[in-house]
């Protein structure tokens, strides 16, 4: 299993591509799906590679990507995107 | 707006009002990178948030205090600084963080930024830097590279740019930084030190403003300003800040310039009453402690 | 609620108005002010400066009037009743952050110590030429409270007043002195604290939660909030809505700036002070105020001896204008009299209040010194002719 995981939230997306490129291990890549407002938003392809460091979500103008660290199982929280 | 089931929120989260998400920010500006930041720093240093107040000036960087969840005033172009002043004087237990663009803090505001820093007011000051004025289409900052386009020098700037370290530095600050959006980590780390200093605290924030300042200059999009940060950045902890300025495509010299140690205005102040005044002296971190609490509203103070 | 003590200087004075003023701020429970230095005003902030350390608060002299304007903004809303103090150049300096206040709808007091205009005109010399300027110089539609004191006195005891009309409205309140008031010095009373009714600020008692810092609640005031107490407010000088977040349509300026404008009109009535005196069967009626109205006084006493029946009116409040009181004088008498230290200012609402019901005769002055009583006089004659 992944050291981390990486959570998108599709909508709020510019595909300004900082994640995709400063992903220390290279785990996204724009996808070719759109969303509402027509931008490309990034996709996991290599998830076995995310370390949960969380430089995406760092790098994030549009607080629209951010990695965690995975962990033991905690309670599920839902938060609006 | 999309909902998303995780186990973990994204830490910046709990910093923003939802209520006004979207932003109106660019796709690859740098802003919103800096507010990351500024949220991690916040987390780090243990910042009591009721205790904290932002205060902004106008253009794309003065929005910033209208996207978080703080006490947050959004004043006139080039005078946050003063207001933030107000603020401290008027409740010294906060924590007052101004939060504005190049332009804003100055070109208008040029005045009131090099006063606070001689006066050494307790602000930490976040100047995020994109070389422009971008909220109002892309004029010429007092911070734009030589020769560049914009829209009020179409054939090119030629007013050599202000090296804003060095000015703030001599004016007096204590905590003078600098880092580009690509210095994710510094920045939130120097936001932090900042957070442990007393007195005037200036952390410059080079950032992209793709649509106006790299668009008209052919300088790429917003990804391609961040390679060039990280390309063409050298950290120089300490260096002089007199050899600091920018030029369009070369060189940017980051890092921490200044952290020295001067009595803040109000240590000053006390000193100052106290020996004059001796006893008769009258702290005013008494009153204001009274009154801010609303519990001096309805009775007499004291 | 009463003055708290520690800023009141009872007792009998000696003092001109600049340094009543100062007292009467203090009294109001004035704990800031930022300054910066402009004949004939800048003594009110010197005597705060000196008061303050030992009445505990903050007074700081800024690096321009631009900085001193906003500063005790950011002092209103970290808790204090605040001011600044300045004249004709430094007032024009003051208009952007005047409509901010507005704006923001932040309790304050600007003091104007009016003197020779335009430009740097005669710092030493007293004017009243700043009357329109002091309602209509910032940009945008708002309302403003103004007063008038024409005595050292009235300039200890219209500052309170001053104070209180800013925290009930929540609008900056002008305080026009002139040069004369300012540096004439009389016998000023200062009563014991207890005897001081002082407006507090209208906080909110409402849980974080429910708090919207612009929301009405049927009141056209909102309560506020001060920062650091949580609950994380945000003020804006964009047009917003009750959240306080800025909403720039046409739907939510109509509503914000007509409420700016109807909290202080609905109330005018409410808020006119003046002197009135001997209108009920008046051939002319004198309209004047601030230093003016003394010298009108001996005018209207002079045609008095003369066999004249001369009334007075004289404003205390002079903005919002007290339309209703003028024109209900203009129903019954012949002519309004408006001497003024100015080319055309006040006269101009006289005139349009009174809907050409009676006839209005200007005795202006450019400023520099006072009227002549004669000069007042005969206008007095000139209008029961």
């Amino acid at each position: 299993m992944a050291k981390g995981r990486v959570a998108i939230v599709v909508e709020r997306c510019k595909a300004c591509g900082f994640c995709v490129e400063f992903c220390p291990t290279k785990v996204l890549e724009l996808s070719s799906a759109f969303n509402s407002k027509g931008y490309h938003p990034p996709h996991v392809v290599a998830p076995e590679k995310c370390s949960g460091c969380d430089l995406c979500g760092m790098y994030c103008p549009d607080f629209a990507i951010y990695g965690y660290r995975n962990q033991e199982p905690k309670p599920e929280v839902k938060n609006e995107g | 707006m999309s909902t998303l089931i995780s186990p973990v929120i994204n830490p910046v989260e709990p910093f923003l009002r939802d209520d006004r998400m979207p932003h109106i920010w660019c796709p690859g500006c740098g802003i919103g990178t800096t507010v990351n930041c500024f949220a991690r720093a916040l987390i780090e240093s243990k910042i009591d948030l009721n205790s904290l107040a932002i205060v902004s000036g106008i253009g794309c960087t003065g929005r910033v205090a209208g996207y978080v969840k703080l006490d947050s005033f959004h004043t006139t172009h080039g005078r946050a600084i003063p207001f933030a002043t107000g603020l401290k004087l008027a409740n010294p237990k906060l924590n007052v963080v101004v939060y504005s663009g190049d332009g804003d803090l100055s070109a208008i505001g040029g005045n009131h930024l090099i006063h606070a820093a001689r006066r050494n007011i307790d602000l930490k000051v976040i100047c995020v830097n994109n070389l422009i004025y971008a909220m109002t289409g892309g004029q010429t900052a007092p911070t734009t590279p030589d020769h560049a386009i914009t829209s009020t020098s179409p054939y090119g700037t030629f007013e050599p740019a202000f090296n804003l370290p060095h000015l703030v530095e001599a004016s007096g600050a204590v905590y003078v930084a600098r880092w580009t959006t690509f210095h994710v980590r510094q920045l939130a780390r120097s936001i932090s030190e900042a957070f442990q200093k007393k007195g005037f605290s200036f952390i410059e924030v080079i950032s992209p403003c793709p649509t106006l300042y790299q668009r008209r200059n052919k300088l790429g999009d917003g990804l391609d300003t961040m390679k060039y940060y990280k390309e063409k950045s050298k950290t120089k902890n300490g260096a002089p800040t007199s050899e600091v300025g920018l030029t369009m495509s070369g060189e940017i010299i980051v890092g921490k310039f200044v952290d020295r140690d001067r009595p803040d205005y109000s240590e000053l102040l006390k000193a100052q009453m106290q020996a004059s005044l001796g006893d008769r002296y009258v702290d005013y971190e008494t009153c204001a402690t009274e009154y801010g609490d609303g519990g001096c509203a309805e009775d007499s103070c004291h | 609620m009463k003055a708290d003590p520690h800023g009141v200087l009872t007792g009998t004075h000696f003092m001109d108005g600049d340094h009543a003023c100062c007292e009467g701020a203090l009294a109001a429970g004035a704990r800031f002010a930022s300054g910066y230095p402009i004949t004939p005003s800048t003594e009110v902030v010197e005597r705060f400066a000196q008061r303050v350390p030992t009445v505990g608060g903050s007074f700081i002299q800024m690096e321009d009037e631009l900085a001193a304007s906003i500063t005790l903004q950011g002092a209103v809303w970290g808790g204090a009743k605040a001011f600044t103090v300045t004249s004709g150049p430094g007032f024009s300096l003051m208009m952007e952050h005047i409509g901010y206040a507005a704006m923001t709808e932040t309790p304050c007091v600007f003091v104007d110590v009016q003197r020779g205009g335009p430009s740097t005109g005669l710092p030493t010399l007293p004017a009243q030429s700043d009357m329109m300027q002091a309602r209509w110089g910032s940009h945008g539609d708002y309302e403003i409270i103004a007063l008038c004191p024409n005595s050292p006195q009235e300039c200890f005891d219209l500052t309170i007043k001053a104070f209180n009309l800013a925290e009930e409205f929540r609008v900056p309140v002008m305080f026009m002195m002139d040069e004369v008031v300012g540096h004439m010095t009389e016998k000023v009373v200062i009563p014991p604290a207890d005897e001081i009714e002082v407006t507090p600020r209208k906080h909110t008692r409402k849980s974080v939660d429910e708090f919207l810092p612009y929301a009405t609640n049927g009141d056209q005031v909102p309560e506020m909030a001060h920062a650091g107490e949580g609950y994380r407010f945000h003020v804006t000088g964009l047009t917003h809505d009750e959240r306080g977040y800025p909403n720039m349509t046409p739907a939510t300026q109509q509503k914000l700036v007509n409420r700016l404008l109807s909290k202080v009109r609905n109330a005018a009535d409410r808020i006119a002070l003046y002197e009135e005196e001997a209108t009920a069967d008046a051939d002319v009626v004198v309209v004047s105020y601030g230093i003016t109205s003394r010298v009108a006084q001996r005018a209207i006493d002079m045609a008095r001896d003369r066999g004249l029946k001369v009334g007075k009116l004289r404003l205390i409040t002079v903005w919002p204008f007290p339309e209703n009181k003028i024109r209900a004088l203009a129903a019954r008498t012949k002519a309004f009299v408006v001497p003024e230290l100015n080319l055309g200012q006040m006269v101009r609402e006289v005139e349009r209040a009174s809907g050409g019901k009676a006839r209005t005769i200007h005795v202006p002055h450019a400023g520099g010194s006072v009227h002549r009583p004669e000069d007042i006089l005969a206008a007095i004659q000139e209008a029961v002719r």
